[in-house]
């Protein structure tokens, strides 16, 4: 009890130092968690993707469509349960910074394979039977003011022309990591319009979901699919929900590692800030320490105290650097939510954040620690601070 | 009088351990600082040599990228008659070109990126000057024939000279690698354009480009093609098209590399703080001889300010040393807007040593004005009788 009694008052009797290598702890913790949290972000869509689900694309890349006679043929396939398909629409609501991703989807069969994204029974129905009917997610509703019934007009970047929708379902995610910014509507819609506007480009899917009765079928049946269109006009691709989306990931890999390295740098900034304190600290008292030996307290005490001191500030840093991600952290949700729908912190950063304080604490106390140690008496006695 | 410079400077040397952990910090926070704005530059860089001021784009009305774009023959013809176009070598210089995207597995990894393959014409290196055949020869018209790019070639599987990538259900050989610099150009594989349009079946091209004769004739000529009842298209400077083909990317680049910036900066102006608090408690009996010496309040803050400015200076030199070591990098990722590979490198110049530098100049100036505020303000003979 003494000893931590000993080690809050030793670490608080410099309070201005303290305080401000306590203030720095915490910005790096706060950045160190937000920094996490961006890079789990990246990989959100990987996370939340099922393993009972096949996406077939072209196999040239996704810019081509395939045919839509494929549906048929692929549901033949054995082990598929069902198939459904759509298109990457790629729509702007009156300016490209509102961006928000919009699909044409096959409704009844998209909606049963994505149980994830919850709609009132209601409007579910409505929303099935208008073909210029949409459904939206909670949070691209409500940051457009969205309401069911409301006329919604985006212009086609894929498709040429303004496409008018009437919002009948907002749905909302399953889990908190479901994504609540996507925009759905009817594929038939854009396929008939397609057909008396540019008819080459009708009757074509941009990719096809495929739900499997049993997820550890998956690579016989993307075999199976893929070599149903071998050397057709339209070669396809077909890997789980998980690799597809993990490839877009890997295509930004670069800057995730950046971040990475970042979070990193930031825990060393502090370190070297840290140990710089502790080093003061301890040159400061090494006449003090040299008395607690001539008392009789043996090294091991003296390393405590040092250690112990150094640990009690890092960690008080980290506390409060913890404490503070959370509001930054509903910041970043609200004012930057076009950016990032979910910026959830996960318990792992959590960890993450008190172990980077502990090494902060642990490497800025050894050499202190070190050199109170090896002091002997007499010298530590001589020394003026 | 003032206090001598070598004063401050000696009492960094004395407390070198101190000195050292601060303006290495420092140093990473200033590392950090020039990184990111050589890389916002390396962008920039590479999206202003891909583009020439006097050539045109048409694409698409609303289409954001040529991926996106479509424009067919007959349109294309229109485009190509227009009078401002420039001439050379007998023939008009513009190009109807097919772009699409394809993936390709890279090398080493054998994970697959999107990949920019440009259909093109006979004119379309008349318009790029920066392009170079490095390797080889062009493909020759009518031919499986194609030639890759510097970046392409050294990065993805079958883009070398002689070797073969598979698509379209036909097999392309590379038959030459060109050199376009630091350019988007450097990431693309180029062929004839009648073979790609057949290959991937797409009876439209994906844009115009043409030289305009004079380049004051933008205005003109963009008026008339978008008011033209028979064209569904927009035409940009060839600059402004590739500037906004990565703005969400450079929005992001800057947005993270501000935040990045002012957190580190707090943590190192904190580090200084406390390295110079120290240095000032340590010195008192000494702050106080020299204003028994008669110095001026004045001259003992210049003189700590001094110190601190010294200790941010040391460390953004280093900061910016091991900087100019980030050009040897070469990031590829991909562009979000065309969803194809782009390849940068980090640039340094002269602005962002100079940036860079203040920069850490005023990280010291912040960290050192409290500690040498006080150091100025004590009491003669408090601080004579102080141990």
């Amino acid at each position: 009890m003494f000893i931590i009694k000993l080690l809050i008052r030793n670490a608080f009797r410099h309070k201005l130092r303290t305080g401000l290598t306590i203030v720095g702890v915490a910005i790096a913790i706060v950045a160190f968690g937000l920094l996490r949290t961006l890079v789990d972000l990246w990989y959100a869509g990987v996370e939340a993707s099922s393993a009972s689900r096949l996406i077939t694309r072209n196999s040239i890349s996704l810019v081509f469509p395939l045919p839509i006679s494929y549906k048929d043929r692929i549901r033949q396939v054995p082990g598929v349960r069902d198939v459904s398909w759509g298109n990457w629409f790629g729509g702007i609501y009156k300016e490209e910074k509102n961006f928000f991703p919009s699909f044409a989807v096959e409704p009844r069969s998209f909606l049963a394979m994505y149980p994830e994204y919850r709609v009132d029974p209601v409007e579910l129905k409505s929303f099935l039977l208008d073909r210029k009917g949409a459904m939206v997610g909670a949070k691209t509703a409500e940051r457009f003011g969205w309401k069911v019934g409301d006329q919604v007009m985006l212009r086609g970047t894929i498709f040429p022309g303004q496409w008018e929708f009437v919002i009948r379902g907002i749905y909302h995610g399953a889990a908190k990591s479901t994504d609540e910014t996507q925009f759905f509507f009817h594929w038939d819609y854009l396929n008939e319009v397609m057909r008396r506007t540019v008819p080459r480009r009708a009757d074509q899917a941009g990719y096809y979901i495929i739900e499997l009765k049993k997820p550890d079928q998956a690579a016989e049946v993307s075999l199976a699919v893929d070599a149903t269109f071998r050397n057709s006009l339209a070669e396809t691709l077909t890997e789980t929900e998980r690799a597809f989306q993990m490839s877009f990931v890997s295509m930004t890999e670069a800057i995730v590692i950046a971040i990475q390295i970042v979070s990193y740098v930031v825990i060393v900034i502090i370190m070297v800030v840290a140990a710089n304190t502790m080093a003061m600290t301890a040159r400061e008292r090494i006449p003090e320490y040299a008395t607690l030996k001539t008392l009789g307290f043996g090294g091991l005490h003296i390393a405590g105290v040092i250690f112990g001191e150094s640990l009690v500030i890092a960690m008080a840093g980290g506390v409060t650097g913890v404490i503070l991600t959370f509001p930054a952290a509903r910041w970043i949700e609200t004012e930057l939510s076009q950016f990032f729908p979910v910026f959830t912190v996960a318990p792992s950063t959590i960890c993450m954040d008190l172990a980077a304080a502990f090494i902060v604490g642990a490497v800025a106390g050894i050499f202190p620690t070190w050199r109170g140690v090896t002091i002997r008496i007499a010298e530590g006695l001589r020394r003026v601070g | 009088m003032g206090i001598p410079y070598s004063y401050s400077l000696r009492n960094l040397w004395t407390r070198r351990l101190t000195t050292v952990l601060t303006a290495s910090g420092m140093a990473l926070v200033v590392f950090v600082f020039a990184a990111t704005l050589m890389l916002s530059e390396g962008l920039r860089k590479t999206l202003v040599d891909t583009g020439s001021w006097d050539n045109v784009v048409v694409i698409r009305k609303s289409a954001q990228t040529e991926v996106q774009s479509g424009v067919d023959r007959s349109q294309a013809a229109i485009v190509e008659t227009q009078p401002e176009v420039a001439m050379a070598e007998g023939q008009r210089l513009v190009a109807k070109e097919l772009v699409v995207l394809i993936s390709l597995p890279k090398r080493g990894t054998g994970k697959p990126s999107n990949v920019v393959i440009r259909g093109i014409g006979a004119p379309s290196l008349l318009l790029r000057p920066q392009v170079k055949l490095r390797e080889g020869r062009m493909p020759r018209p009518g031919s499986a024939e194609i030639i890759a790019g510097a970046s392409i070639a050294k990065r993805f599987q079958g883009g070398g000279i002689g070797e073969t990538l598979r698509f379209g259900m036909r097999d392309w050989t590379v038959v030459g690698i060109f050199d376009a610099g630091n350019t988007g150009f450097s990431s693309e594989i180029w062929g004839d354009v009648d073979q790609l349009m057949q290959a991937f079946r797409r009876p439209v091209y994906s844009s115009v480009i043409f030289k305009l004769r004079d380049a004051a004739e933008f205005g003109r000529v963009k008026a008339r093609l978008e008011a033209d009842p028979r064209l569904t298209v927009e035409a940009k400077r060839e600059i402004r098209f590739y500037a906004d083909q990565s703005e969400a990317m450079a929005t992001f680049l800057n947005i993270l590399g501000v935040t990045l910036t002012v957190i580190f900066s707090l943590g190192a102006v904190i580090g200084a703080m406390i390295t110079m608090y120290a240095a000032v408690a340590n010195r008192i009996t000494e702050i106080g001889t020299l204003r028994a010496l008669g110095f001026q309040r004045r001259s003992i803050l210049g003189a700590f300010i001094l110190e601190s400015l010294f200790l941010g200076l040391l460390g953004g030199v280093v900061g910016v040393f091991f900087a100019s070591f980030m050009q040897l990098v070469t990031i590829s990722t991909m562009n979000w807007q065309t969803f194809s590979e782009l390849a940068f490198s980090f640039t340094l110049t002269p602005r962002i040593i100079g940036a860079s530098l203040v920069f850490s100049l005023v990280m010291g100036f912040v960290g050192g004005l409290l500690p040498a505020f006080r150091a100025a303000r004590m009491n003669i003979v408090d601080a004579l009788r102080a141990n």
